[in-house]
C-alpha cells in the first residue's frame, strides 16, 4: 500500500478547478467563541498547492492598502462555497512577483473567454 | 483477549477532523493476523498470544513444524494477554479490534543514525558559532571536572550510536480502522521507515 492511496480525495464537486491568477471568492465557516458565522474573502489566487489531503491555495487582496494573504486548506470540511469571480492570464505557476507590486501594476489581464472554452 | 496486532508503517500524512483542524497521522498496515501459539500460565508459566503478519515465501523446517498448517508467516510476535481462555490456534485478528477514539501503544525499530556526534544525540547546544570558535560548534564541551574524581563518570553522555533500537510511544488516538483495507490511522508519529514492522497494541488504562 503506499502513502498516496491511504486516504481518498475526491474532487469535490462544487469546487471549480482554481488556477493561479484567477479572482477567487471564498466562503468559510468560522467558529467565533460558540458561535458559528461565514465569512467571505475574495483574492487572486497566487498559488495553488497539490498534495491529496493537504492541497491548499493562497489567495492575495490588498486591504486599505495593506497586502493581506490567506491559504485555505481545498478539502477543509469548513469551506463553504468556492467560486471564480476572473480568470487571469499569467505565465507563470507562483504569483509572487505581485507582493513586489500595487495599484495598477498589480491588475491582470482577464483571460478571454474563447480560450477558456477551447481548454 | 488479544490486544495487539503486527503491522507494516506506511507513511504519515494528513487528516481533517469532524470540526475542520488538521491531525498528523501515520497510517499502519495492520494484520490480518493469525494466533500461531497460545501460552498459558499453567504450560508456559505466563499468558501470551503468538501471531502471525505476512506470507513468506520460504520458511525454515524447525518454523515449518512450530506452524503446522496454520500457514508460512513472514513475522512472528508474542503479545501478553490476561487470560487466554477466549482465543485458540488459528483464530484471526484484523484492523475491527480498534475503534476510533482508542489509544494506542506503537513499538518499532526507530530510524538508524549511525556514529551520531552529542548535538544530534543527546540534544546538546554544541559550541558558539562566532567569536573566533574553531572546531567548536559541536563539541560536546566538558566531560568532567579534574583530578577530582579524575575519572569519566558512568552514563556520561557521548558520541555513539544513535537509532535502530525498539522503541514504543505510548497512547497514540486511533483516528481510524479500517478492516476492508487492514488499514489503521493513528495521530502522531511512530517509530521507524516506511514499511518497517511496528506492533500496535491496546493501551492500558492509567498507563
Amino acid at each position: 500500500m503506499d502513502i498516496s492511496t491511504v486516504i481518498e480525495t475526491k474532487p469535490k464537486e462544487d469546487i471549480p478547478e482554481i488556477n493561479p491568477g484567477d479572482t477567487v471568492r471564498v466562503k468559510m465557516k468560522i467558529i467565533e467563541g460558540e458561535r458559528e458565522r461565514s465569512q467571505t474573502f475574495e483574492g487572486v489566487a497566487i498559488r495553488v498547492r497539490p498534495g491529496g489531503a493537504g492541497a491548499n491555495f493562497t489567495l492575495r487582496k490588498v486591504f486599505h492598502g495593506v497586502g493581506v494573504e490567506r491559504t485555505f486548506p481545498l478539502h477543509s470540511p469548513r469551506l463553504e462555497k468556492v467560486e471564480i469571480v476572473r480568470h487571469g492570464k499569467v505565465r507563470r505557476a507562483k504569483l509572487y512577483y505581485l507582493r513586489q507590486l500595487s495599484g495598477k501594476m498589480a491588475r491582470l489581464k482577464v483571460k478571454s473567454r474563447a480560450k477558456d472554452e477551447i481548454r | 483477549m488479544i490486544s495487539g496486532l503486527i503491522g507494516r508503517k506506511i507513511g504519515m500524512t494528513q487528516v481533517f477532523t469532524e470540526d475542520g483542524t488538521m491531525e498528523a497521522v501515520t497510517a499502519i498496515e495492520a494484520g490480518p493476523c493469525t494466533v500461531t501459539q497460545v501460552k498459558t500460565a499453567d504450560k508456559e508459566g505466563y499468558n501470551a498470544v503468538q501471531i502471525g503478519f505476512g506470507e513468506a515465501k520460504y520458511i525454515s523446517a524447525p518454523e515449518q513444524g512450530h506452524l503446522g498448517k496454520l500457514g508460512s508467516f513472514k513475522h512472528l510476535r508474542e503479545f501478553r494477554v490476561k487470560d487466554t481462555a477466549d482465543v485458540e490456534l488459528g483464530y484471526r485478528v484484523d484492523v475491527s479490534l480498534f475503534q476510533p477514539g482508542d489509544l494506542v501503544d506503537v513499538s518499532g525499530i526507530s530510524k538508524g543514525r549511525g556514529f551520531a556526534g552529542t548535538v544530534k544525540r543527546h540534544h546538546f547546544a554544541g559550541g558558539p558559532k562566532t567569536h573566533g570558535q574553531s572546531d567548536r560548534h559541536r563539541a560536546p564541551g566538558s566531560i568532567g571536572a579534574g583530578t577530582d574524581p579524575g575519572r569519566v563518570l558512568k552514563g556520561q553522555k557521548m558520541a555513539g550510536h544513535m537509532g535502530d533500537q525498539r522503541v514504543t510511544v505510548k497512547r497514540l488516538k486511533v483516528v481510524k480502522a479500517d478492516p476492508d483495507r487492514n488499514l489503521l490511522l493513528v495521530r502522531g508519529a511512530v517509530p521507524g521507515a516506511k514499511n518497517s514492522l511496528v506492533e500496535v497494541r491496546k493501551s492500558e488504562a492509567g498507563d
